[in-house]
């Protein structure tokens, strides 16, 4: 039990009258990539959304290092070390690279410890720290999505939730955005990681989900993953 | 390294442009300070209207302009704060202890309509604060410790040091003071942490509160700091007309303020002012035409929205 960063036990998520989730368990070890896979309107981002507080699961339990977050308000939760990086990037598009990342430090106290963090991510990001001053809305689509992950490691997460990071990305760009992902990994940070290209994500993660409107059909080791014949047809299009 | 020319550049301009700023605002102080050493009682009368409005404005700036939010019923709280000095003070209390009073009502009023509302999105917001605006005045109206529809008459004129205010050059100096201290609490505010948690929420309230940051409370915090600013001004506002009635503060009041902010561009400080300004004075400037001064300020606001929807003086944009 200790070893688990993140658990989910039969959560179900309503939208309205839709049935979103399905009781959805999963387990994410601590210091791994876990990957979520599934196509458009399977449940993906719902259940990032259920666990990051977004929106209420109506069921399930969901415990974040041994505490159960389920009640939890979604600004609680990051405090706890819980952060997400949502789809689409959500970067404040009217602020300039370093106020999305002062943002990003916002429920840190301590302003050295903000610098800090700031130049820990230049370091990481060295693109952003020459564009630090320049509006967030006129960066690429690969330096938006590095700066929505800066944003997110200016708290030190225990544990990311990654939504689809390669979305609308050229494949260079994506491949760095993996890079990082490992590279933040190494140093530490347990990831979950949702994604619909299904092979880089599998090339990642160690362990993954598949989820099908709103119920998790298959789950296994990556290697395996990427060996069965049922992902490769439907996700891998091989 | 390679843009250190640049940034040293950009430095001095700064500290430049920094330097003719406060020239142009120290100047712009003293000529209003000196003003009414010049001009008769009626310029003063405008300037005094005029700075209570901008007052106002500042107050519905931090609303509307900081945190994003839509108030439609802003007269609401500068009633509740005119109505708690009229009547404390009809008690036998001291002018200045109604203050706090007044301001402690007034926040009190933004927590009973914010809290069970700041969930609506904002035209639904709207509606509530209309409605609340007009539930203030006709409760007002109705009840007997405001004075009904008469409202109440010979609010006493306060002292201070011995010095009784009671000309209009006393009241000018008094809201005068009073703009400078809004500015400067908008100014502090604007740059503090709760400053900034309002400008992410403004720009997207689900990322801001994927970052730890709590949009209820923050948005209660708006409201609360601008119904504050409201109470001030209604407090001095009493003692200034000495009479108060429930007709000073319908919608068409709240709409006044709402045209300050908007018109001058929301979320800047020089843009409420300017808005405020301008508000009051055309319809002074032009008052020799008569009703159709109206008709004409009607015109030349829809020219104004059309051709500067983001105000005269709008926050920095990309």
């Amino acid at each position: 039990m200790n070893d688990l960063a993140l658990v989910l036990q039969n959560v179900e998520t309503f939208y309205g009258k839709i049935h979103a989730l399905k009781g959805v368990s999963l387990e994410v070890p601590k210091g791994k990539i876990v990957t979520l896979l599934g196509s458009n309107g399977a449940g993906k981002t719902t259940t990032l959304k259920t666990i990051s507080g977004l929106i209420q699961a109506s069921a399930g339990k969901i415990e974040f290092y041994g505490r159960d977050i389920s009640k939890e308000k979604a600004h609680k939760i990051v405090s706890m070390g819980l952060i997400h990086v949502p789809e689409g990037r959500r970067i404040f598009k009217d602020l300039a690279v370093k106020e999305n990342l002062e943002l990003g430090g916002f429920t840190l106290k301590d302003e050295s410890l903000r610098r800090k963090r700031i130049e820990h991510v230049f370091e990481m990001f060295p693109r952003l720290k020459d564009r630090q001053k320049q509006i967030g809305g006129t960066l690429s689509g690969g330096e938006q999505q590095m700066l929505a992950i800066g944003r997110a490691m200016m708290t030190d997460p225990k544990l990311l939730l990654l939504d689809e990071p390669s979305m609308g990305l050229a494949p260079l760009i994506v491949q760095d955005i993996m890079r990082i992902i490992k590279q933040l990994n190494s140093e530490g940070t347990t990831i979950l990681l949702v994604e619909q290209n299904a092979k880089i994500a599998l090339k990642l993660a160690d362990y993954g989900y598949v989820l099908e409107t709103g119920e998790l059909v298959m789950e296994g080791d990556s290697t395996e993953l990427r060996q069965d014949e049922r992902i490769t047809k439907a996700y891998l299009g091989e | 390294m390679v843009n250190s020319v640049g940034f040293k550049d950009r430095v001095t301009e700064t500290i430049k442009g920094k330097k003719t700023r406060v020239l142009f605002l120290s100047l712009l102080v003293i000529i209003v300070a000196l003003l009414p050493l010049g001009v008769n009682n009626y310029i003063e009368e405008v300037m005094t209207n005029t700075f209570f409005y901008i007052i106002l404005a500042l107050g519905l700036n931090i609303v509307i302009g900081y945190a994003g939010l839509v108030d439609l019923g802003y007269a609401a709280f500068f009633a509740v704060g005119a109505y708690t000095t009229g009547i404390l003070m009809r008690y036998g209390l001291n002018f200045w202890l109604t203050i706090p009073i007044a301001v402690i009502f007034c926040v009190i009023a933004g927590i009973i309509i914010g809290g069970p509302t700041l969930r609506l999105r904002s035209d639904y917001l709207a509606i509530v604060t209309l409605g609340f605006g007009e539930i203030t005045r006709i409760t007002a109206r109705n009840l007997k410790v405001t004075g009904g529809a008469s409202g109440l008459v010979g609010i006493q004129r306060p002292t201070i040091f011995g010095h009784k205010l009671y000309q209009i050059t006393d009241f000018y100096y008094t809201f005068f003071i009073l703009v400078i201290l809004a500015i400067i609490v908008s100014l502090r505010i604007y740059h503090s942490r709760l400053g900034r948690a309002w400008q992410y929420i403004r720009e997207d309230e689900d990322a801001a509160e994927a970052m730890g940051i709590d949009p209820v409370k923050t948005k209660l915090y708006a409201y609360m700091i601008g119904a504050a600013f409201g109470g001030v001004a209604g407090a001095f506002f009493a003692v200034k007309m000495t009479a108060i009635s429930p007709e000073t503060f319908a919608f068409t009041q709240s709409a006044m303020i709402l045209l300050a902010v908007i018109l001058g561009g929301m979320g800047k400080i020089p843009g409420a002012i300017l808005g405020a300004v301008f508000l009051v004075f055309f319809p002074e400037i032009f008052r020799e035409i008569g009703q159709m001064r109206m008709l004409l300020f009607g015109i030349l606001l829809v020219i104004i929205m059309v051709f500067r929807p983001q105000g005269l003086w709008p926050e920095r944009k990309s």
